[in-house]
Parts: C-alpha cells; structure tokens; sequence
C-alpha cells in the first residue's frame, strides 16, 4: 500500500511569456485548448486533499497566463491545500496581487534568470522581463506574503552567483533557491550550453557557504546540486510515487513533472479517474515503488532505500532504460557518461523553448 | 510579547495523519503536543500572559511553572521561524 502523498504540483499550463532553455515543461508542449477547466483543477484539489497532500504548488509555464488564476488559488484554500504560486511574475500587477491575497495564496516563488539585466533577458528570451521581476518581488513584499527567489545556475549565469543573492536580499526574500539544472527535456537538449566546469561548480558551492553563514536569520538559502559531478544519485521526489504527484495541464497525474520525458509509458488522467486510483493503483505508478524493480547494482545496496536508485527520468534519457541505475551513481555501468558529457560542453547558443 | 505567525506559516489539520502541522513556505514541522497547545492560542491578539493563564487554567497549572514552559517554547518556535514577536 503506497502512502498519501505529501504534495501536487498543478501544471496549470504550459504557455509562458519566458523561453528559457532549461524549462521543465516536456518538449511537446500543451495547447490552451487542452487545458484542465477551473472546476476539473478544483476537484483534483479536493481529491488531493482527501488523499493527504498538504501543499500545493501551483505552476506551469507561467500560471498567472491562466485567466481563473484567482478562483484556482480560491479553490486550493478551500480544499484547505497551502499554495504556493511559482511565477516567472512579469505579469504580476498590484490588482491581481490584492486579488490572489484575498483568494488565500499562501507563498510566491519568483524566478531570476541572472542578476545582470542583458544576461537575464538572453537566458530566458524576454526582453523587460529583469525590471518587471523587481516590480513583482515589491508587490509580493508589501502584500506581506512570503517571497523566495528561485535562481536557476549554469555555466552561463554562474559567474554572477554572488549578485544573485545580493538580489534575493534587496527585493526582500527571505528564502532563495540556488538550483543546479536538472537534464531532462530542454535542458537537455541544451546540456553543452548549461553544463557547468568543476571548477564553477566548486566556487558557487563555497559562495552558498559563506552566504549562509553571513546571511543567518535573514535569508534561508537551498541548495540544489548537479548531479554530473555526484558519485551517489539524488533521491529524486524523495522516491517514485512515495511523497509527491504532478498533474499536467491536459490531467496527466505524474510521478514528477518531467516523467513524461519516459517515452512508452502511459499515465492516468484525471478526466478518466479519481487521483486516488492513479496514485494507488496504475500502473505508472506502481512501476518503480519498492525494491523489486531495481536492477543489480541497486538490488541488495545499502543506498537502495535512501537514494531509490536514483532518477527514473535521468535513468531513461541516458540508456533508454527507464529501470536502469541511474547513471549518476558510480555504481551504473553507464557512469562514465556523465564524464563524456561534462568533457563535451562548452556550447554558448541555446534552443529556446518553444511550441512545435 | 504578542506573539503571531510569521508570514506565510499557519496551523493546519492533517486529517489524512490525524495530526496537527505547522505548514510554512515549502516545509512543514510537526509540532510536540506542548507546543500545539501553545500554537493553538496564538491569534496575533494575546499576549503572553494571557496565553500562561489560559493554559493554567485548563492544566490546573501554577501560572510560574506554565509561564516557564510557556516562555521556552515561545522562543523556540520564533528561533525555527514558525512565530514572530507582535
């Protein structure tokens, strides 16, 4: 018997005003047209809060493209889920910000793409979008909500690292995510641009260091690493279809945002199902619960129940085995990948995000 | 001292684990049955007293011994970020 779930993330659409080569929406992307209605998400919200989910992260693309953001947000603290709005905020105004206070939204996290303004706007393909990111983190302060920063780093914003978090303390967050990319999807088909040196790697390391240290009680900093340079893979989601589900703008329920990136495997839909049949009995996520799954390397490995044999979504872009090891533990036979992969970068264009 | 929630930390019921949960930006902790009974007097309008006469009384309680246990777990929860001073 899987355990309730602790957290949804709600894709609610795949559109954005942004275009950055890293984004974690899959790379066939979802039409308006296709997207969940405003009551489709807010029984999705109820069932999740049935099933045990506590927080709620609502997402996209950017979801204040969503016109019934409001009434989403108002139906997330009905169901009594917290919610936290994950927004690149360049569409944020004063009126919608009193208006998504008032609907109960619990949280924003605010995305920074560099601290240099022409950096920022290159890497996420929005000309405007620095200045209309400070305006938001203003709005978000004087709201009284929480505000945390979420700055995506690679080999081509990482020199700034220490503006960025000069950045999250003059906008007012009190807590800043400094995120390796992960590479699946775009970043993926990205990975020479974004792939960091050790040696940057090394530095932005020291410099959250001494960040925390100089920054305590003020500014909470997280800490995502890459994991091309690990020897033990991430936990990824704390595990497949242990703690945490997505749904997908057109009601895919997910394992992780990016498992649709496992070409062949099919997931349940909400317009077909409750979110307690999906996440207890499907198939999907089913696949990769418990041990008996796990390939050599991971069967019988003291690491098996902390790490769960690493990503799924990595194991599957790298071999084509969504059941392999992860190819991020040194144990994987696949492991020198990594190494090749990290010898080859050194691209400086990207492939923007786009719909095909 | 009033004490209050900081910004964006609220306690919620977990019915789902039958628990109470002190939700916050991106975590959550489970508060101890003390500091439930604290937390749960918490409206940004008490003050400290008034919260170690209103445990006092539902325990039984000398209001010194509840005042004490009362103070240190107020410090507590504002050192973990889940309260703030009024």
């Amino acid at each position: 018997m899987a355990d309730a779930p602790l957290a949804l993330l709600a894709e609610l659409t795949h559109r954005c005003p942004l275009r950055c080569p890293y984004c974690s929406n899959p790379m066939e992307l979802a039409r308006a047209s296709s997207e969940l209605t405003t009551a489709e998400w807010a029984r999705v919200f109820r069932e999740a809060a049935a099933l045990g989910c506590l927080q709620l992260h609502l997402s996209g693309g950017e979801p204040t493209v969503r016109r019934d953001i409001v009434e989403i947000v108002a139906a997330a603290r009905a169901a009594g889920l917290y919610s936290n709005l994950i927004t690149a905020g360049v569409l944020l105004d004063a009126g919608l910000m009193a208006r998504l206070v008032e609907a109960g939204l619990d949280h924003v996290q605010l995305s920074v793409q560099d601290a240099d303004e022409a950096g920022a706007e290159r890497i996420g393909g929005m000309k405007g979008a620095q200045a209309k990111k400070r305006a938001a983190a203003a709005l978000v302060r004087q709201s009284g909500l929480p505000l945390t920063l979420n700055a995506v780093v690679h080999r081509q914003n990482l020199h700034n690292l220490s503006e960025l978090i000069a950045i999250a303390l003059e906008w007012g967050a009190q807590r800043l995510e400094v995120a390796h990319v992960q590479y699946y999807g775009w970043a993926l088909a990205n990975r020479d641009a974004l792939l960091p040196t050790r040696a940057q790697l090394d530095a932005a390391t020291g410099i959250v260091d001494a960040a925390r240290l100089a920054n305590r009680g003020r500014l909470v900093i997280d800490y995502v690493v890459p994991d091309y340079y690990a020897a033990r893979p991430k936990a990824c989601m704390g595990g497949w279809g242990r703690r945490f589900l997505a749904v997908s703008p057109m009601g895919e329920v997910l394992p992780c945002h990016a498992a649709k990136s496992v070409t062949g495997m099919v997931f349940p839909n909400i317009r077909d199902t409750s979110l307690e049949a999906a996440w207890t009995g499907s198939d999907a996520f089913n696949a990769f619960r418990g041990m008996a799954w796990m390939p050599a390397p991971c069967q019988g490995c003291a690491h098996a129940e902390r790490d769960w044999g690493g990503c799924r979504c990595q194991a599957f872009a790298l071999t084509g085995d969504a059941a392999a090891t992860d190819p991020a533990c040194a144990l994987s036979p696949h492991h020198a990948m990594l190494a090749a992969a990290v010898a080859e970068a050194g691209e400086a264009r990207f492939r923007y995000r786009e719909f095909s | 001292m009033i004490p209050r929630f900081a910004p964006g930390v609220r306690l919620h019921e977990d019915k789902a684990r039958a628990r109470w949960i002190v939700m916050a930006p991106e975590r959550m902790f489970i508060p101890d049955d003390i500091a439930l009974e604290v937390l749960r007097l918490v409206d940004g309008i008490r003050d400290e007293a008034a919260i170690v006469a209103l445990l006092a009384a539902k325990f039984d309680a000398p209001v010194e011994e509840i005042g004490a246990d009362v103070g240190a777990m107020l410090e507590d929860l504002i050192a973990k970020g889940a309260l703030a001073h009024g």
